[in-house]
């Protein structure tokens, strides 16, 4: 009460914090995974100038005309950006505290990386039984270096989704639970920022050369 | 009475990840859409003959995508962590924008440096 007399009669009150006042756990998570993900942004910008420098490269091998099927990058490319708006709803099912409807969002994101993962996979065993193997030119190997780092984060993004839904399962909407939640949330949402670079720089660059 | 409080330390203030709300995401989603879809179309039809102009823009595409999910869904701005997620970004662009067209300006040189090869496998 002596606080609040002094406040309101006077001068306004004025406080000096000295030394540097504790952060409740978790509080500099998010900004740590901001810069995890632009240290990952970097792997990736490498994996790219490598493509660029060699994609061209086919050493009478296939060249992307002989093996890219646009419709089929297009199906992939609608799962993954179908994925970050569900796993949207999955974050504003979770501020509302919705355990049920959040682990359904979370499930259904699931399936479409899943769906992602498996067109990738067949897209590869497809091109390597035509012999497109990554030992077979220097375009093939920085396409399925640069591809297949991605398609291993989105399995990786998979595996932490399943793991967070059991956690979720069984601790419930609990703070440190939101915050795992929240960190996933921006990895997913990177890699589908990372897709935008492979389709387009990859993909239908590489059906104009 | 909650003048008291002002004593505290705001940690709501500090300003974490932002979130969105279900028309965010929504824009977010309508705009991708759009964007993804005009570049395939435009690559799978062919509707620009000249390859170089189809090229440019796909990747002007690309460009104004990646900043619509920077925005709608990692819900990029200049306040959260009170900017220090948009003071990594910034260097990291930077640092990719270098690595790119470093890589890509100087192979381009070698490549033309090499042409001569092509002429002297001709000669006798």
């Amino acid at each position: 009460m002596t606080v609040a007399n002094v406040s309101t009669q006077g001068s306004e009150p004025v406080f000096h914090l000295i030394d540097e006042h504790a952060h409740p756990e978790g509080a500099s998570t998010m900004l740590g995974f901001w810069i995890y993900l632009m240290s990952d942004c970097l792997i990736f910008a490498m994996l790219f100038a490598t493509f660029g420098v060699l994609g061209g490269n086919y050493a009478a091998g296939p060249s992307p005309k002989d093996l890219f099927d646009l419709k089929l990058v297009a199906v992939n490319t609608t799962m993954l950006l179908l994925s970050s708006i569900t796993y949207g709803f999955a974050m504003l099912t979770m501020e509302k505290s919705r355990v049920g409807a959040t682990q359904a969002w979370l499930a259904i994101t699931g399936l479409f990386g899943l769906a992602f993962i498996g067109i990738e996979l067949s897209e590869f065993a497809h091109m390597i039984h035509e012999g497109a193997t990554p030992q077979r030119s220097a375009f093939l190997s920085s396409f399925f270096t640069l591809v297949g780092t991605h398609g291993t984060h989105v399995t990786f993004g998979l595996v932490w989704m399943v793991t967070l839904m059991v956690q979720v399962a069984r601790y419930g909407l609990i703070e440190a639970n939101r915050r795992r939640l929240m960190c996933l949330s921006m990895f997913w949402h990177f890699l589908d920022v990372v897709w935008i670079g492979v389709f387009t720089f990859v993909y239908l660059l590489g059906m104009l050369r | 009475m909650t003048s008291d409080t002002h004593a505290l330390p705001d940690h709501d203030a500090h300003g974490g990840a932002a979130h969105g709300s279900l028309q965010s995401y929504l824009i977010g989603f309508g705009l991708s859409v759009v964007l993804t879809a005009i570049p395939f179309w435009l690559v799978m039809t062919g509707a620009i003959a000249d390859k170089t102009a189809t090229g440019i823009l796909v990747l002007l595409f690309a460009a104004v995508q990646i900043v619509v999910h920077m925005v709608y869904f990692l819900h990029m701005n200049t306040r959260s962590e009170n900017g220090w997620t948009m003071m990594a970004l910034i260097f990291t662009v930077v640092m990719v924008v270098i690595a790119l067209t470093g890589s890509l300006w100087v192979m381009h040189h070698l490549n033309i440096n090499m042409m001569p090869m092509h002429d002297m496998s001709q000669m006798p």
